[in-house]
């Protein structure tokens, strides 16, 4: 009997092995997060020199910024450097678990790199202590430049496996910055890295913009600008940096965004005063009248297998969030508590929709289920709007904006992220104020 | 009995304060608004004498109050007489809603504006019309008073 027992741990155990110990639960907020080592990154000492960095710090710059990320998530522990026990370059070969675990570590992450004839060549593997064995490892190169890009792709790569779902870390954020008086904001198209570093400005601040959004493939940005005083929606390359018009409307055309497919725009067209949905196909340039309504139809998103949209509406009298067939359709009011509702976003994973709330002058950022059920507000605040998803699905961004004074003074506007799970509400730290923002898939696939 | 009358005399202090303080709350809100429009003078301009330059809404509303219509006709006729110029009648929405709402909306209370002008014989043609949403307060405070004031459509000369 005792020895059927055995066979049968036995058993557990090697099985548990094969598919790791370690898990990371990422469906509810995190309350014992999982302490993990980020050893630097060893430095071959065959590494050149870089003009435009320190590489003999490199690799010590790249764990912190893993570091960094897992912090973020509140799912992760990233335990101090001072008390590791083993040198990076030694550790990289072979760790001693048992001198890891001494120091409560679950998880480390080791790593070298080379830079090599103007090539940054990166390798690292992650050690399941618990189990003493080795869980990923990838080794890629690229130019010395894309440093922290390595970082965030690493940090994907160990959330990916950790969670078993696709991290969120190698993105940007399009966003609007905001400087001056609150009367007479200016305000500019903006470009970071989800972690507040490389922000780039696209426009000079010369003409209000307003809701940036990126294509599916994060090369182009469809916004609303009022060059020459007309609101129109816009698309910019932001590579080339080339800015075009959406379609020949007669009036204002705003709240745009992409298809799935990123073949479409969909947006919302004021013909005299009245505002309904339109779409516009970017390459035959066809335009499709897709809601036809005498009340307010905006803030339109499709669903992520583009058979449906879910919009913001009042025809029922008050501001709320409606879904249809994509040809405008089968038109249903999926929210029917009280306060009222705006900016529907539909989840990339296609369960949930992200919208905000307002009631009794109070603004909500909340989730529910496609068909309006199981409604969760996540953060209430005196003003804040706009949500965006992560690419998994698992994180929302949106903008807080504060109490101003009498004379308009104490206002700001900041970029703010929060768990689904209602946990991890944390602040995006940015140069300048900052509103509308939008989160791209991931840059590496 | 004396005892009858300390308490008496704190009740008439008492009632005394409420009566005051609720009296100026009162007095507060009928100057500034009247069913959540604002109604005051404060950040109205002329585009000439006697003819006011904005009209105000309820919140997230687009129908125009007696007053509104009466600032509207004061504006064609002045229109009417000044043959050559032409406006942009702006619609603005107050803070507190969300952003791509407060456009549609404000281009509403626009065209709200210029529909009451052009029954009133001005041509369609001399106004044209643009939504800021909530980007452009008059009032940059966070109040209701603000609020109210920045819930507007303006009529600007373009020309």
């Amino acid at each position: 009997m005792k020895k059927i027992i055995f066979t049968l741990l036995l058993y557990i155990l090697s099985w548990n092995n094969t598919h790791a110990l370690i898990t990371v639960d990422i469906t509810r907020g995190n309350l014992d997060p999982l302490p993990i080592a980020v050893s630097p990154l060893h430095v071959d000492s065959e590494s050149e020199k870089i003009p435009s960095f320190e590489t003999s710090t490199l690799g010590e710059e790249i764990s912190k910024i893993i570091e960094k990320n897992f912090k973020s998530t509140g799912l992760f522990n990233p335990l101090k450097k001072a008390s590791f026990v083993q040198k990076p370059d030694i550790a990289h070969l072979k760790p001693r678990f048992e001198d890891w675990r001494l120091i409560k570590a679950q998880a480390l992450v080791t790593g070298k790199l080379l830079i090599k004839n103007n090539k940054l060549k990166v390798e690292f593997r992650l050690w399941d202590l618990t189990a003493a064995k080795e869980m990923v490892a990838l080794s890629f190169t690229t130019t010395p430049n894309n440093w922290r890009r390595v970082a965030h792709i690493i940090s994907d790569k160990i959330y990916e496996r950790l969670t078993g779902e696709s991290g969120y870390f190698d993105t940007r954020i399009a966003f609007v910055s905001e400087t001056g008086p609150k009367n007479q904001r200016i305000k500019k198209l903006a470009l970071m890295d989800q972690d507040g570093f490389n922000t780039k400005y696209l426009t000079l601040g010369n003409e209000l913009v307003l809701t940036p959004r990126f294509n599916p493939t994060n090369q182009l940005v469809t916004y609303l600008s009022y060059f020459k005083n007309m609101p129109r929606v816009y698309l910019l390359d932001i590579e080339t940096g080339i800015q075009e018009v959406v379609g020949n409307f007669p009036g204002m055309t705003f709240a745009p965004r992409f298809s799935p497919d990123g073949k479409k725009i969909i947006m919302s067209f004021a013909k005299d005063g009245n505002s309904d949905i339109y779409s516009m196909d970017l390459e035959t340039r066809v335009v499709e009248q897709i809601t036809k309504h005498p009340s307010i139809d905006t803030s339109p998103s499709y669903s992520p297998d583009g058979k449906y949209i879910t919009f913001n509406s009042d025809r029922s009298g008050l501001q709320q969030i409606y879904v249809m067939r994509s040809d405008g359709t089968q038109v249903k009011r999926i929210t029917h508590g009280s306060g009222l509702y705006g900016t529907p976003v539909w989840s990339p994973r296609g369960d949930l929709i992200a919208f905000t709330k307002v009631r009794k002058g109070r603004f909500y950022i909340g989730v529910m289920r496609s068909d309006g059920t199981g409604e969760r507000l996540l953060t209430e605040n005196f003003y804040q709007e706009a949500p965006s998803w992560s690419p998994n699905g698992r994180v929302l961004i949106f903008y807080r904006e504060t109490k101003s004074d009498s004379k308009g003074k104490g206002f700001s506007a900041k970029l703010w992220s929060i768990d689904i799970t209602g946990y991890n509400e944390r602040r995006l730290k940015t140069e300048t104020d900052a509103s509308d923002p939008s989160w791209s898939s991931l840059l590496s696939k | 009995m004396k005892f009858n009358k300390a308490i008496k005399n704190l009740f008439i202090v008492l009632f005394s304060t409420l009566l005051i303080s609720a009296c100026s709350t009162a007095k507060k809100a009928n100057v500034d608004t009247a069913n959540d429009v604002y109604t005051g003078t404060d950040t109205v301009e002329f585009l000439a004498k006697g003819v006011p330059d904005r009209i105000f809404f309820a919140t997230n509303k687009s129908s125009l109050t007696t007053a509104s219509r009466d600032t509207l006709r004061k504006q064609a006729t002045w229109m009417r007489k000044n043959k050559n110029v032409t406006v942009t009648v702006e619609g603005h929405a107050d803070e507190r809603g969300t952003r791509e709402y407060n456009l549609a909306l404000g281009e509403r209370r626009a065209n709200a504006a210029k529909d009451y002008l052009m029954t009133y014989g001005v041509s369609g043609k001399r106004i044209s019309v643009i939504s800021y949403g909530k980007e452009r307060p008059v009032n940059p405070a966070s109040s209701p008073l603000a609020w109210s004031q920045n819930r507007r459509s303006v009529t600007v000369k373009a020309n």
